[in-house]
């Protein structure tokens, strides 16, 4: 109850900035709406601003950010204005079906072929990574940063100690992990139920490979067949390798295991590089990094990604911010403050880590696949699907129910008939 | 003539709240009812009549049988936690100790307390971790030598939920003292005197003479901390998240309609809520205009 008046509050207060700034004259102005409102990604959409303002100095830029962690709160908010008929002119949303499957099924955003084309950025973004942000030949939205789902982190001190070598197949991954097992080190750390799926579909990519995979999100991978039943008893298998605590553990808690040296690995996503920075650990001594077995050569990302809404108040507006969200300088300086590296591939590998840089090489020459955790493969619905028949399976761990219920998602809310 | 002109000012000074309750109250309630019963999934509202097709959904969704059985055990350890608990403390209390009044405000603050800040102090002190990252209580009961105690808390298969239930207990048992302190205070001493002349013992006396009188503060208490329990949401939110052992109704709504966008389910959930809320409260709403009208 006291959520919904937060929220009403939150859009009385919207609503009335808005008014107040109308009142300001016929100045342009944009109005962004995004989830960035902390650490580097606060401080990366300020640089990218300032970006904005000197390109354009005629245009207001607002700034129209709601805080709450993954943007959760932020994307209610968004419901709640896109409802009641009042968008901001552009938004952040995780590229692909995230914003896809619920926005333009809702017809809420506009293609951005021309300006793909006018920008040349189909030269300089990755040939794979096109299709996984269209529909129907449409392209919906820019991408600002690249984050990359399977990586394999490691203690190499940990793995060394016990003569275990870094694991490129899932059969040699398991195999090390008995050993570590065996030596009472906790082979995988792994966090609440989110990362859970995030484990999930990068053992799915590892176990099916980039085709077969990318095939469970267009419908020609079929969920009952018996080699997703193989891959989903990696992950069961998986599974057993974890800390018990996992149910407690944030992913900063579970992958701090690793650079601690409570554990020798962990699958978490390419932020996780940031934080053990911020925890003063340094890259190949304190913490390695390998795609996940199984998984070498593909890049599977996610993407956070701003629109062009229908109806947007100041179109010109938003065209100007997203021309900028998409140039080489705006993402030169959003992504090295925020720890990601550019959606584009020709960005200054100086300005970047050491891990951001190997990244950098990956994007560019590796397959890209989409991540269903971060939204890029699966629209919201199914994604929320797939999540519950997760938890049921993490507790009563009954993998032919597991399946058939991934089966039955995928028809309800998938492209499976 | 007079009395007339009271009644239309009274009336007219009234409205405005009137008009909003059944507007934002009421109102919201209808609509609510129309979403349940339609088949709106995604960010455009469907009204496309589904008919009972969500409820029906619902008593075979897993997750759902998941959640009515969490309900269950959350509302049981909590409520009569809380009442043991409550009582005991007020009976204590009563006994004219020194300090009451500090003891009193004691056992009373933590309801001051929201439930967040109460969940991310009890998700530290529950802390499951094994092995060398013992911590919380866990650790506490290593010191102790009392290592039989430690346990996975709100990690635990199935009973997990009574874990948080803990948590809340801490937090509303000083409340359920204050409501039996009121009550202790307001039974006669005479009472008490003429028992203990007939020769009833002290436990005679409270287990023929105190509790029965006590039993409409019981009944209130029953009331309180129930429907307090068929909502829970943010206590839960702050100690594990979401996450799918721990999950109620109302985590259940929220997540299916803002994440999923199954905006009929999520109305089928809310609904079912307000229903089983409402089975609890209006019997007692009935009962006490019916004792005050007779007053």
């Amino acid at each position: 109850m006291s959520k919904s008046k937060l929220y009403s509050l939150m859009t009385v207060l919207m609503i009335a900035m808005l008014v107040l700034s109308a009142c300001g004259g016929g100045a342009k102005k944009v109005e962004v709406f995004s989830w960035w409102t902390g650490g580097g990604e606060a401080a990366g959409l300020e640089a990218m601003i300032k970006v904005f303002n000197e390109k354009n100095p005629n245009i207001e830029f607002i700034n129209a950010a709601v805080a709450g962690g993954a943007g959760t709160n932020a994307r209610a908010v968004l419901a709640t204005r896109l409802q009641a008929g009042d968008p901001p002119d552009s938004w952040q949303g995780h590229a692909g079906q995230e914003l896809i499957g619920t926005y333009v099924a809702g017809n809420q955003i506009q293609p951005l072929n021309d300006l793909y084309e006018s920008e040349g950025w189909l030269s300089v973004m990755p040939k794979t990574l096109i299709p996984l942000i269209s529909q129907g030949g449409n392209i919906y939205s820019v991408p600002v940063n690249i984050h990359r789902a399977n990586v394999l982190w490691y203690n190499p001190a940990v793995l060394s100690a016990n003569g275990v070598d870094v694991p490129t197949t899932m059969d040699e991954w398991f195999a090390a992990m008995d050993t570590l097992q065996a030596a009472g080190v906790t082979p995988l750390a792994l966090g609440e139920q989110w990362t859970k799926m995030h484990l999930m579909e990068t053992v799915l990519l590892g176990t099916l490979g980039p085709d077969k995979y990318n095939g469970l999100w267009d419908g020609s991978t079929d969920w009952g067949s018996a080699e997703v039943t193989t891959a989903l008893e990696n992950f069961q298998k998986a599974l057993t390798y974890t800390n018990s605590d996992s149910a407690s553990l944030s992913w900063q808690d579970a992958s701090q295991l690793v650079v601690n040296g409570d554990a020798a690995f962990n699958v978490m996503g390419d932020w996780a590089e940031g934080y053990f920075r911020e925890l003063g650990k340094s890259p190949m001594a304190d913490y390695g990094w390998a795609p996940v077995p199984g998984s070498v050569g593909v890049f599977q990302f996610l993407s956070d990604s701003f629109v062009l809404a229908v109806g947007a108040p100041d179109e010109d507006g938003a065209m100007a911010w997203l021309k900028v969200a998409g140039s080489k300088e705006g993402q030169e300086a959003f992504n090295p403050v925020k720890g990601s590296i550019c959606a584009r591939t020709d960005c200054d590998k100086n300005l970047f880590g050491e891990y951001l840089q190997s990244a950098m090489d990956d994007w560019s020459s590796n397959t890209v696949v989409g991540s269903l955790t971060h939204g890029v493969v699966a629209n919201d619905s199914w994604k929320s699907e797939i999540d519950t028949a997760l938890g049921l399976f993490i507790q009563n761990n009954d993998l032919a129910t597991f399946q058939s219920a991934l089966v039955a998602a995928c028809a309800s809310s998938g492209p499976c008939k | 003539m007079h009395r007339d002109k009271d009644r239309y000012l009274s009336i007219i000074l009234i409205s405005p709240s009137i008009l909003a309750v059944l507007i934002f109250v009421y109102g919201f309630i209808a609509w609510s009812v129309r979403v349940s019963l339609s088949q709106w999934k995604g960010l455009n509202p469907d009204y496309t009549w589904a008919g009972l097709t969500n409820y029906i959904n619902l008593f075979s969704d897993p997750r759902f049988l998941v959640d009515v059985r969490n309900t269950l055990i959350f509302t049981g350890v909590f409520v009569i936690g809380c009442i043991l608990l409550g009582f005991i403390l007020a009976v204590m209390l009563d006994q004219g100790l020194r300090g009451e009044g500090f003891f009193r405000s004691l056992f009373l603050f933590p309801m001051a307390i929201s439930y967040i800040v109460t969940g991310v102090v009890w998700r530290w002190l529950m802390n499951p971790a094994e092995g060398d990252r013992l911590s919380g209580f866990n650790l506490l009961f290593s010191y102790l030598h009392l290592d039989f105690l430690i346990n996975k808390w709100h990690t635990t298969e199935t009973w997990g939920i009574a874990a948080i239930a803990l948590a809340a207990i801490w937090q509303m048992s000083g409340y359920t003292m204050a409501i039996y302190l009121a009550g202790l205070r307001s039974i006669p001493d005479e009472l008490r005197e003429a028992a203990r002349i007939d020769g009833a013992s002290e436990f005679q006396i409270y287990r023929h003479i105190i509790l029965p009188l006590l039993s409409p503060v019981t009944l209130s208490a029953l009331i309180i901390l129930g429907h307090m329990s068929l909502k829970v949401f943010d206590l839960i939110i702050a100690v594990a998240g979401k996450q799918l052992p721990l999950d109620v109704p109302a985590i259940y709504m929220w997540q299916t309609t803002f994440d999923g966008l199954f905006y009929g389910r999520g109305a089928a959930i809310g609904i079912l809520l307000l229903v089983s809320v409402a089975i609890l409260i209006i019997p007692y709403i009935r009962y006490t205009l019916r004792t005050e009208a007779q007053q």
